[in-house]
């Protein structure tokens, strides 16, 4: 168990700079995952961490050591990768007590771990057979275990589960959060996936150019996103979004897209708006409500289509301006081309400037 | 006073922050100075040569082998190319040159072409029995030519073209297959099968399809195919002593010839001129082609 | 009649499918000659002939292994078979092992690494001949690399392997390392850049030396590689005759002879078609134990390699 901290920390690939001054703050025992699309960071900031890359400028803290100079092997941390990265012609057990050998490990303190690992990840049976004779997900527990018996502090995940199909993807994801729970040790974990984010983290750092966007709970990410690129690259069906500007109505704010006026009654601004400011409206589909229920209403919209998902339908609404996804639960009855109300609760809502971006 | 005070000041430990300060290790020192040394092992040669071509036969008897001519002369030089003598004649290595020139560009043009038609053929068309002879035609990349030399040359004289240049661009092309068929053939498997099947439904025909359509997008296959088959022809000496006669000796040959039956003494610098000419093409394609060389010879790696 | 209407027209699609693959198959046909005639029959008459008594024409007779019998009770030839398996043994081991340092040297981010693999490659651009010439040059006792240390003051300094009937076959090896571990740089490390990245930083969050790394792990992994460039080295092994021509001409004496000289030699200089022949053929069974394994390994049913 060990707090991790990253300060000011800059990394540069040649002339390219990847970070500036980058801090991040890991308590100990918790799981946080990095979340952002291909390119924006992420890795990067794991593997300086791990110590696989040089940072320019700034610190790397675990624990109460400082690790910017250390060698990755004695920062105390172990690190699960996206390929798996197993030594082929090895056998299981060989791959797991490899690194153990290179520390000058007892023997039998080896043999224990080895034991112990496998036995948390149920893969004894397999122990004297070769990577290249296990299946993906398999493979993938091997890569954990190997990360096990390194009696780690910290452990680092890079996208562990993206070469996965679906169903083994769910499987190992429980799996790890077990892990987590069992072993309490600090986990970073990087993924582009966001289910995989919103079921793991304790805390989310969610990135996009080489900065961290936002950082809180899988709550607050979903429910306020800091601004309009969080909120529109987590949740699936995305969030929509009304462009428009504020306006001033005696003592209320009123959002106003062309002739479309929504008063913003209860809406928890975080910061005063300057009037007439543009926005950008924010609103999840399971918020929109067919019929009455929110406070607020949206009128003249029809039916384009219906998408069945299952356990609930996304029923796209249009008009001339905008198109609206509403997300509900179970089979719809509405048909394509059927005008219906819509309204929305107006506390749900996320403003954002259009100009910054930022939540309002 | 206050320069003594900021000096007494303790200055806090410095904790590590940024770049780790980068220690020149012994194991790095060690590196480099390995892989200078076999540099310097692989480039010698190579500077000797250059060094004696341009010195005099006073100074190569006297001097040292390493050192920089006191005259620098490029008399060797020129008698190399004209006037070195191969056994009984003394007309130089430009003889060899323009043989080994004569020979090349047919042979390099019609095995690459013959090469490309094969690979393309096995590629897409499926003609009975080509997978058998193709993969005869692989294993015979791995037999030594003294194998077939013989009942080649029988061959070869029986039809009239032993000793002929018709003769060692057939047989450069003959030697050449496997490899050219092989490297084409990967290229073209390495296409999408779409790209053929939709020229198909346009109507294409056989050759229309090949000049057409795959030969246009063969480019770096070709500039492969060029380089392993110019610096291979032109650093054979074993076919060309063979098939080639004595009109068609092509440089390699010829430059043996001048180098070891050399009657009386020996003239160290001519040969060196001679030996550098004739390493000339083939260094100069190896530093031009660059890492296409290198392509090449992974794909002649495949073969084996 | 019902039966026969179906059955017709397949065999006219049939023959229509043929008639489509006819340019094709026209365009194979030189290759297909040359299969048959040079690779196949070639191959066939040489071996055929190896069991005649032909000495400066061909005769198609049958004298049994007699012709065996007496390439293994001739000197030159075992003089011969002695130096493949010396000069083979060395110039496998030294382009190997020369090889692989060189790769993962170069492969450790070192400055200037294309100027090196420039350097380490550019021997191989050079023919045989060239390269045999300019080592008998640099080796030579008289003015030579001797002649060079004893100027330099140690008047007592021998090198005199080229026209040592003891060491001359090792000057060979030194000129065939020379012109050949550039090209076994190149093929491993070509493997080694493609050895997925993650694995190297896997190792070294274990904290994995870096030579047990690349012995233990990175090896394993590039074998496919090693074992092409072993069977590449093998071939050129058997197939030797340029480079000592050009070195030695096979002397002093007969020292540094080679089978592929032998066949050579006693077709065109000592008209001893029957005997060379038999030489050919034992070449020929060589490289057949050399290579089928590995052809097996690489396309056979069980590869790894299959669908490349």
């Amino acid at each position: 168990m060990a707090e991790v901290s990253v300060r000011d920390v800059s990394v540069a690939f040649g002339a390219v700079r990847v970070f500036d001054g980058l801090d991040l703050e890991v308590s100990s025992g918790e799981f946080i995952v990095l979340l952002g699309p291909s390119g924006c960071g992420k890795s990067t900031l794991l593997n300086s961490i791990a110590g696989l890359l040089e940072v320019d400028q700034g610190q790397i803290w675990i624990g109460d050591r400082n690790v910017t100079w250390e060698e990755p092997k004695d920062r105390g941390i172990a690190m699960v990768f996206q390929s798996y990265a197993l030594y082929p012609r090895m056998t299981v057990r060989r791959n797991l007590s490899f690194g153990l050998e290179m520390a000058k490990t007892p023997k039998d303190e080896i043999e224990r771990r080895v034991q112990q690992a496998a036995a948390m990840l149920q893969i004894e049976q397999l122990l004297d057979r070769r990577p290249d004779q296990l299946s993906g997900g398999q493979r993938q527990r091997v890569a954990i275990g190997r990360a096990l018996v390194r009696d780690a502090k910290v452990f680092l995940f890079d996208e562990p589960l993206s070469n996965l199909d679906a169903q083994l993807r769910n499987e190992l994801r429980v799996e790890i959060k077990r892990l987590h729970q069992r072993l309490d040790a600090t986990m970073i974990y990087v993924t582009h996936d966001q289910i995989e984010a919103l079921t793991l983290a304790d805390r989310i750092a969610v990135m996009q150019d080489q900065a961290i966007q936002q950082l809180g709970t899988p709550s607050e990410i979903y429910n306020r996103p800091a601004n309009r690129f969080v909120a529109g690259f987590v949740g699936s069906p995305r969030m929509n979004f009304l462009d428009g500007h504020l306006e001033k109505d005696g003592g209320e704010t009123v959002f106003v897209a062309g002739d479309r006026r929504l008063r913003l009654n209860g809406y928890a601004f975080e910061r005063r708006p300057e009037p007439t400011m543009k926005v950008s409206l924010g609103i999840r589909p399971e918020h929109l409500i067919v019929g009455d229920g929110g406070n607020c209403r949206l009128d003249g919209l029809t039916v384009d289509m219906v998408e069945p998902m299952g356990a609930d339908s996304l029923v796209w609404f249009r008009d001339d301006h905008v198109s609206l996804g509403v997300r509900l639960s179970g089979e719809t009855v509405l048909r394509e081309g059927e005008a219906a109300p819509l309204t929305l609760p107006v506390n749900q809502l996320s403003i954002f400037s259009t100009e910054t971006g930022a939540r309002l | 006073m206050s320069a003594v005070a900021a000096a007494s000041v303790p200055t806090p430990k410095m904790s590590p922050s940024g770049r780790r300060p980068k220690h020149v290790t012994w194991g790095r020192i060690g590196l480099y100075a390995f892989m200078i040394s076999v540099a310097l092992f692989f480039l010698l040669p190579l500077w000797i040569m250059l060094l004696t071509s341009i010195k005099t036969m006073d100074e190569i008897r006297l001097g040292n082998i390493l050192a920089l001519p006191d005259v620098m002369t490029f008399e060797p030089w020129i008698a190399a190319w004209s006037s070195a003598c191969t056994g009984l004649t003394c007309e130089g290595i430009s003889v060899g040159f323009w043989n080994s020139i004569r020979i090349l560009i047919p042979s390099v043009i019609v095995s690459i072409l013959v090469g490309a038609v094969n690979g393309y053929a096995l590629t897409y068309w499926r003609v009975k029995g080509a997978n058998l002879m193709f993969g005869i035609l692989l294993i015979g990349a791995f037999i030594p030519y003294q194998v077939f030399i013989y009942p080649l040359v029988r061959i070869f004289s029986t039809v009239g073209i032993y000793n002929t240049l018709f003769g060692i661009v057939l047989v450069h092309t003959i030697f050449g297959m496997p490899v050219m068929t092989l490297l084409f053939r990967n290229f073209y498997a390495s296409l999408p099968l779409e790209l053929f099947n939709a020229a198909r439904i346009d109507g294409g025909g056989f050759w229309t399809i090949f000049t057409k359509v795959m030969l246009p997008m063969s480019t770096p296959m070709l500039i492969v195919a060029v380089i392993l088959q110019v610096t291979g022809i032109w650093n054979d000496f074993i076919l060309g002593l063979v098939f080639a006669g004595r009109e068609n000796l092509p440089m390699t040959v010829q430059l043996n010839n001048i180098v070891n039956s050399q009657e009386g003494e020996k003239l160290y610098n001519v040969n060196m001129a001679a030996t550098m000419l004739t390493g000339i093409v083939p260094l100069v394609v190896y530093f031009v082609s660059g890492r296409w060389f290198v392509r090449g010879i992974a794909a002649g790696a495949v073969k084996g | 009649m019902a039966i026969a209407i179906p059955a017709k027209a397949e065999t006219a699609a049939r023959r229509r499918l043929a008639w489509r693959q006819l340019p094709a198959a026209i365009a194979l046909l030189p290759a297909a000659v040359i299969v048959l005639v040079v690779y196949l029959g070639c191959m066939v008459w040489t071996v055929r002939l190896s069991f005649t008594s032909s000495k400066l024409l061909p005769k198609l007779d049958w004298a049994g292994l007699s012709q065996y019998e007496r390439l293994f009770a001739n000197n030159r030839f075992l003089i011969s078979i002695e130096n493949l398996l010396v000069f083979g043994f060395l110039f496998l081991a030294g382009c190997l092992v020369l090889g692989f340092l060189l790769a993962v040297f170069i492969d450790q981010r070192v400055r200037a690494e294309g100027v090196f693999r420039t350097v380490y490659l550019y021997p191989h651009a050079l023919s045989f001949i060239v390269t045999g010439l300019v080592w008998q040059w640099f080796l030579n006792p008289t003015l030579g690399l001797q002649k060079l240390v004893r100027d330099a003051g140690f008047e007592s300094f021998t090198f005199d392997w080229l026209v040592s009937r003891e060491m001359a076959i090792y000057t060979i090896v030194i000129a065939g390392i020379w012109h050949s571990s550039g090209l076994i740089m190149a093929i491993l490390l070509a493997g080694l850049r493609g050895v997925d990245d993650q694995i190297y930083k896997a190792a070294r969050v274990d904290g994995i030396p870096t030579w047990r790394f690349y012995v233990s792990i990175v090896l394993p992994i590039i074998r496919p590689m090693v074992i092409t460039a072993t069977v590449l080295l093998a071939l050129a092994v058997v197939k030797v005759y340029d480079l000592v021509v050009a070195m030695t001409l096979g002397g002093p004496g007969i020292a540094t002879e080679v089978p592929a000289k032998f066949v050579m030699d006693h077709l065109f200089q000592r008209q001893n078609v029957g005997l060379a022949m038999a030489c050919a053929t034992f070449m020929l069974v060589t490289v057949i134990i050399v290579v089928t394994p590995w052809l097996y390994a690489q396309y056979g049913p069980n590869s790894q390699a299959k669908g490349r």
